[in-house]
Parts: structure tokens; sequence; C-alpha cells
């Protein structure tokens, strides 16, 4: 079982709230900056329960759950620059939260009623990746493009403990490396891919692989958000300075299943589940502001009551989140009308038509 | 005011087509709010828990616990507050299927709506062949003429093809159909009832255990013919012996002593596979597993530490076994476990088979019925009471050598019980 991150581990909040000091990341959050994290950590956890009751209710067609690792998400999330860009897996809810997408364009996709459910461009983010580890390449692609356009901005990628094994991602270490790309390479180790745990990935901890790449790899805490921020935002300010990539290795469990699809109660074992339960990212935070007098039992509630808020703002609006039209699909096509695309969407409007409706029924 | 509301069956695992309900945790008169676990059903993915959509009280469950339903039945209605849930989507019966059509991933595709388009005149000529037909009938030109020759109505085929169009195939299997169907309605002698099983409880069981053994372990099957006569007469002393004064003593006692005998000589065809650690795991006795056929289907009782035992108490214990195994009252723990197993086809009257291991055992003995045959005694013909035994083992365990030498070792001891048990 994997649940020891070992010593190189960096930590700046135990799982018991306390604050301890590492020599390279050095952090003192305000009070104010340390509440918002609490509360983007109580809401994304709150839409992800709510996202999975909906699948299981049928409103959703599949969910893929970011429980246990909200600190790792908005930790990350929260250490971005708005000129950053982020390119995810399908399970970055928690960062697109810290980039303002709003879960019912997230829902939308699990839902079938889009193919994406934001424009990348207005929020920073590439859409959802379901192909394991094709968006590193992608992202370093997007890091060289800044490169050459002289910008001063960097790109986080998000991948998993299985998706190392790709050679996508290995390809994308070489390029980020050798072109020394402004790309954070941000590993949301969670232990396990789908039924395949970490030891079946690797030998040596991931974070160690960095140095055959050439670049530095750390291992964090990710149910720390103090230390994901501070990991993050250090790599992101070297990727911005010119000194290439970073490979963060966020040590973190899946609390729940791969998907709605997957029963991980049939490849592992109870006991891994109750040794990461005493290490919740939320609760550390919680006793952190509560033993420093920076938040009490109203504001906590405060958060609870918003968080309901949410949950039936995210019941309503995903049940009233209308299937798009049918020649939707060839809108994205082209970015110019084209002589082809128009033809099939005259047929096919010409085809929808020429049924009619038995009375009573839609 | 208030109203009514049903939940239905969603597909909670991309593509299922149905689930069985294990258990309601809610029962009529409930109050629930949203979210609430309601019931755990399972699928061929995984158990889960279906959360309520709703806040209101339970009117009635729809289904009870061990049901396969298919995906998009009603499971259960509530009574909710008019206007309090914002869930307006759903409303009892199939309408809710029509309403969702074109359906969400979540609820399947609705085979049942009646919102299927009907073509308007304009895009189709109605087939007038087959004028008494409700609906328009989608089928091509040629599957018409066809139709047409073999005297059909399209519209009492059922469509295969994509969007409710009739092919040639659909038309060719009517015709079939409805050509083996004349020549049945003729019949007047006894005829089969049709009858659909449900695959669940003891069968669902078997279905996967013998699915899991047969493609995980290489079996090979040996078998070997022999001479029972002498066991056939110890059997007879023994029923009229003292010590097994009111014991059923069958033919079932000697072969598991003689598979007792066989396992201390070659105790690897007593083992288990543990592929976790990597190892196969002897045990230090055995629990010897019967397959047994009771009313609710097969089961494999075992007795534990069968090596422990004296004859009598052997055969005491495989005949109380067999009772409780079909009486129902046998626990599971008698029903789990075993370190090998016997099947004794004999007593359906046949000779033999290829038996499958058990689960994670090494090896299974399968005994065939005794019957006199001819049978070459010091060189001339004789009539002997003659058994087949099989015995199929598990080649990751056992191989051709020791298995070999267990079935002998237990041919061995039934052509001659007395001695084996003596010289023990």
């Amino acid at each position: 079982m994997a649940v020891d991150g070992g010593p190189e581990l960096v930590q700046l909040l135990t799982p018991e709230g306390e604050r301890v000091e590492h020599p390279n990341y050095a952090l003192d959050p305000t009070p104010d900056q340390v509440r918002g994290w609490y509360r983007d950590l109580v809401l994304v956890r709150r839409f992800d329960t709510e996202a999975t009751a909906l699948q299981r209710q049928g409103e959703l067609g599949l969910w893929a759950s970011l429980l246990g690792q909200e600190a790792t998400q908005i930790g990350s999330g929260r250490a971005l620059a708005p000129g950053d860009f982020v390119f995810p897996t399908f399970r970055e809810h928690g960062v697109g939260w810290c980039r303002d997408i709003d879960p019912l364009q997230v829902l939308g996709l699990f839902r079938g009623t889009t193919n994406g459910g934001w424009n990348p461009l207005e929020h920073n983010m590439a859409l959802y990746t379901i192909v394991i580890g094709d968006q590193v390449p992608h992202a370093v692609g997007y890091a060289m493009g800044l490169t050459f356009d002289g910008a001063s901005d960097a790109c986080v990628v998000y991948f998993g403990d299985g998706a190392t094994s790709q050679g996508d991602v290995n390809e994308g270490f070489i390029w980020g490396s050798v072109f020394n790309a402004p790309v954070v390479f941000f590993c949301t180790n969670n232990q396990w891919a789908i039924s395949e745990p970490s030891e079946r990935q690797t030998r040596i901890p991931l974070y160690r692989r960095a140095a055959g790449f050439g670049f530095p790899g750390i291992r964090v805490d990710g149910n720390d958000i103090f230390a994901v921020y501070a990991v993050t935002q250090a790599a992101l300010a070297a990727a911005r300075e010119g000194q290439g990539p970073t490979l963060i290795e966020s040590f973190t469990y899946r609390m729940g299943a791969h998907t709605t699809s997957d029963d991980p109660t049939r490849y592992r074992s109870g006991a891994e589940l109750e040794i990461w339960k005493h290490r919740d990212p939320i609760e550390r935070v919680k006793s952190y502001l509560a033993r420093n007098g920076h938040a009490d039992s109203r504001w906590f509630a405060a958060v609870e009551a918003e968080g309901d808020e949410l949950a039936e703002r995210l019941r309503t609006g995903c049940r009233a989140l209308e299937a798009p039209a049918a020649t939707a699909m060839f809108d994205n096509i082209y970015a110019t009308p084209h002589p082809r695309i128009t033809e099939q969407r005259e047929q096919l409007v010409d085809y929808l038509a020429s049924f009619v409706t038995p009375a009573g029924s839609r | 005011m208030s109203e009514l509301r049903s939940f239905f069956l969603p597909d909670v695992g991309e593509g299922l087509t149905e689930a069985e309900i294990v258990a309601w945790r809610v029962a009529p008169g409930d109050v629930v709010v949203v979210n609430q676990p309601l019931i755990e059903v399972e699928t061929a993915k995984a158990v889960v828990e279906l959360p309520s959509p709703f806040a209101g009280t339970v009117v009635s469950l729809a289904v009870t616990a061990g049901q396969l339903v298919p995906v998009g039945t009603a499971l259960i209605t509530f009574e909710v507050a008019d206007g309090v849930s914002a869930v307006s989507a759903l409303k009892p019966g199939a309408e809710v299927l029509v309403h969702r059509e074109p359906v969400l991933v979540g609820y399947g595709v609705a085979a049942e709506t009646t919102a299927r388009r009907a073509r308007s005149s304009r895009g189709e000529p109605a087939s007038s062949a087959s004028a008494p037909s409700v609906g328009p009938v989608l089928a091509t030109p040629p599957v018409r003429a066809l139709a047409k020759a073999h005297g059909i109505d399209l519209a009492q085929v059922p469509a295969s093809g994509l969007g409710g169009v009739i092919t040639r195939t659909d038309v060719e299997a009517f015709v079939k159909s409805t050509r083996v169907h004349a020549e049945a309605d003729a019949w007047s002698g006894p005829a089969l009832a049709a009858e659909r099983i449900p695959i669940r409880g003891v069968l669902r069981t078997m279905a996967d255990a013998m699915v899991r053994s047969a493609f995980t372990a290489p079996h090979v099957t040996e078998w070997v013919t022999v001479d029972v006569t002498r066991s056939v007469e110890l059997l007879e002393r023994m029923r009229e012996h003292p010590k097994f004064a009111g014991i059923r003593v069958t033919p079932l006692t000697l072969v598991a002593a003689g598979l007792i005998h066989a396992v201390r000589r070659s105790p690897r065809i007593n083992g288990r596979w543990d592929e976790a650690a990597g190892e196969i795991v002897l045990p230090d006795h055995i629990d010897l597993g019967i397959a047994t056929a009771t009313p609710r289907g097969l089961l494999v009782p075992h007795v534990p530490y069968a090596d422990r035992l004296s004859l009598p108490d052997l055969a005491q214990a495989l005949a109380q076994l067999a009772d409780t195994a079909r009486s129902g009252l046998a626990t599971p723990a008698q029903l789990s476990g075993g370190t090998i197993t016997v099947t004794n086809v004999g007593v359906f009257g046949v000779d033999g088979g290829t038996p499958i291991i058990n689960p994670g055992q090494a090896a299974i003995l399968c005994s065939g019925r005794i019957a006199p045959r001819p049978w070459v005694v010091d060189g001339s013909l004789a009539v002997r009471e003659v058994m087949e035994l099989s015995l199929s083992f598990d080649h990751r365990m056992v191989d051709g050598a020791i298995g070999s030498q267990a079935l002998s070792d237990v041919a061995r001891f039934l052509q001659d019980p007395a001695v084996e048990l003596l010289l023990a």
C-alpha cells in the first residue's frame, strides 16, 4: 500500500492543522486567503457530492469524483496567474472552479448536452481530455508557443499517476525539457489508475523521474492546500523566469470510485481508505482556522449554507440543461462556412422536417 | 396541494440495461429528504445506492428485493409538496420516457416510447398491400415486394432496422416463423412449457463459480474403470455391522474414504491456489466437499476435517450433509470452503463425466454408477461390479504424474478397500 509520502514530501500544514515550515517554501497567507481556500474546498466537495447524486438519479451519464483531491486542485488552481493556461484531465472540477467555470458548464459535458462546456479562451483552461495523457504534448506545444511569442505566462498540465506510463506523457517531458518550455507538469498521484495501484506504474517515486528528463521533481502533500499552493506557485514562477519545466507529484488519494461506473471495493482494501480519511484536506484547514481564531462556528455554518444553495442551484440547473439542436454538431467544424458542411446541414434539416409528431407526445 | 412523483431506474453505469434490486432503505410512509439513500441495486458493474431526487413521503414501492428489472422501470412513488421540489420533469408512467426522448444517457434508449416520429405522408407512400396497418410502415421497395410475394402484411413484421425500418432479414425471419407456427399448431401431443428462469441466488453463484473456474484453472481430466465388486461386498458387510447401525451406508462412503486415502499420499490435490500471495496453499486437513443436487440448485456443502473421522463417523457425516443441504438448513460456512470435492453422478445412473473444479480447489473426483459388466479376471471373463472414476485437476497445481497417482490410488482403494483400510 502506498500511503507514506516519504521524507521528501513537502508539507506546510499537518493533518492536525498545525503549520510547519519548509526551507524552500516560505508561505504566509492572510486569514482572508485561507478562509477563501476553505470556502473553495467545501464548495467543490459539495459540487462533487451533488454531481455524484445526480448521476445516480439518472441525470448525468457519468461522473468522475474529485473526493479527497480538493486541496490538490484548489491549491494549484489558486496559485495560477490570470494569464496562465490550464490543460486538465476529466477530473479537474476544482481547478475549473478556480478558473471561474460554472459547475453547470461542467455538468453539461457529463449530461451530454455539450461536447465541451466552456470557451477555453475565456477561462484560459482547455476542455477536459478523456484520452489519458493526451493533454501533455498539447500543453508543451502551447508552452513552446508562449516562448516563441515572448509571452511571460506559463501553463500547467494535469495528469494522473497512471498517465505517467503513457508514451505521450514521456514525449511531452522530453520536448518540454529540451525546449526549456514554461510548463508545469502536475501529476495528481491519487494512488490508483482505475484498479491499478501506483506500484504497478513505477518502481521509484514518480517525482524522481524528472531527474532523468533533466528538470526538478517535487513531491508535495496533495492533501495540504498550503503546500500545494506554495509548490505550484514556485514552479510557475520558475517557468515564467525561463527556468523550464518542473514535475510536481501531488501525493493524495482518490477517496471514491474512478468514475460512477467503477466499484473500488472490488480491488482495494478498506484499511488504505481509513488511513487517508485521517488526512482529509478540508478538516485540517478548518482546524487551522479555528485554532488561530480566524473563523468561528457561525462563519463555518455560513459556508455550509452556501454549499446547500449551490447544491440546490446545481440540482435544478442540471435538470434544466437542454439538449442542443441536432444541427449544432455542424457549428464548430470549420471557422468559416464550408459548402459540403452547409449541404449536409440542409439535408439533415430537410430530413428532420419530414417527420410528423403524433399528437399528445413531446 | 401535493402530487405524486415516481423515480425510475436509471442507467447508472454507461450502457447498462438492467439491475437487480438488492435492498430498500425506505418503506411506505417514510418521509425522505433529497439525496437520502433510497435503494441499493446491483448492476453488472457494481452495487450502488440510489439517492432520492425528491423530498416527500414514500407512497409505494413498485419492486422488491431480488427482482431483476430493466432500466426505466418505476421503482418508487412519492407524494411531494406541490412546487416544493424543483424536479418537474418526472411524472409517473411511461410519459416520463416520452418526455425525455431523445434520452439522456442515464435513462438508456427508451424502446417503449410512443414518441417515435411517424413519417408524414409527404415523406413516404403508405404501404398499399398492408392496408389495415395502423401507422406507416418503413421498408424499401424490394423488401415490400418480397413481403407481397409471400402474402405478408408488413405491419405484422417486427422491424430491426435503424429507425424502425423493416429489413429483408426481418421479412425472411417472419416467413420462417409463420411456417413453423402453422406446422406446430397442428400438433396435439404433449408440449413443452416455455419459461424464463431468472439467474440469481444459487443459480447465479453456480454460474459464476463455474465460469471463474473453467476459464482460470487449466483443467485436465483423467479417468479409470475399476472393478468394485469387493467394495460392494464390503458395503453389505458394513450395513450389517453394529457399528453402522442406523447409518445410511452408500458407495459414496467408500469413494470419500478412497479420496481421503489418496490425498494422504498426494497432498497436492488438496491444495488451494492463492493468486494474491503467489503460493499454493496445502492445508493440514481435508474439508471434503460433496456436490449435492437440492431443490434450490447445485450446492457444495462440506464435511470439515473429514480425514480425522472414523469410517462410521464419515458415513454418518455424509448422510447428514446431504439431508441438511436438501432441507435448505445448511449454514453459509458449510456451503463455502471445502478443500476438495466429490461429485457422485452415479446416483443419476450415468457412467461418469468431466467435472469442473470448484474455484480455488485443485481437484474434483467424479464417481459413476456401479453396474455389472463383463470383466477379465485371471485370464477369463467374469461378471463383476464395475465403476468409472474420473478426476479433474488444476494443472497449475497438479501435474499429470500427481493426478494419475491420486486417481489410481482411489481406484486401488475401491478395488480392495478392506486391505487398503487395514494397511492405512
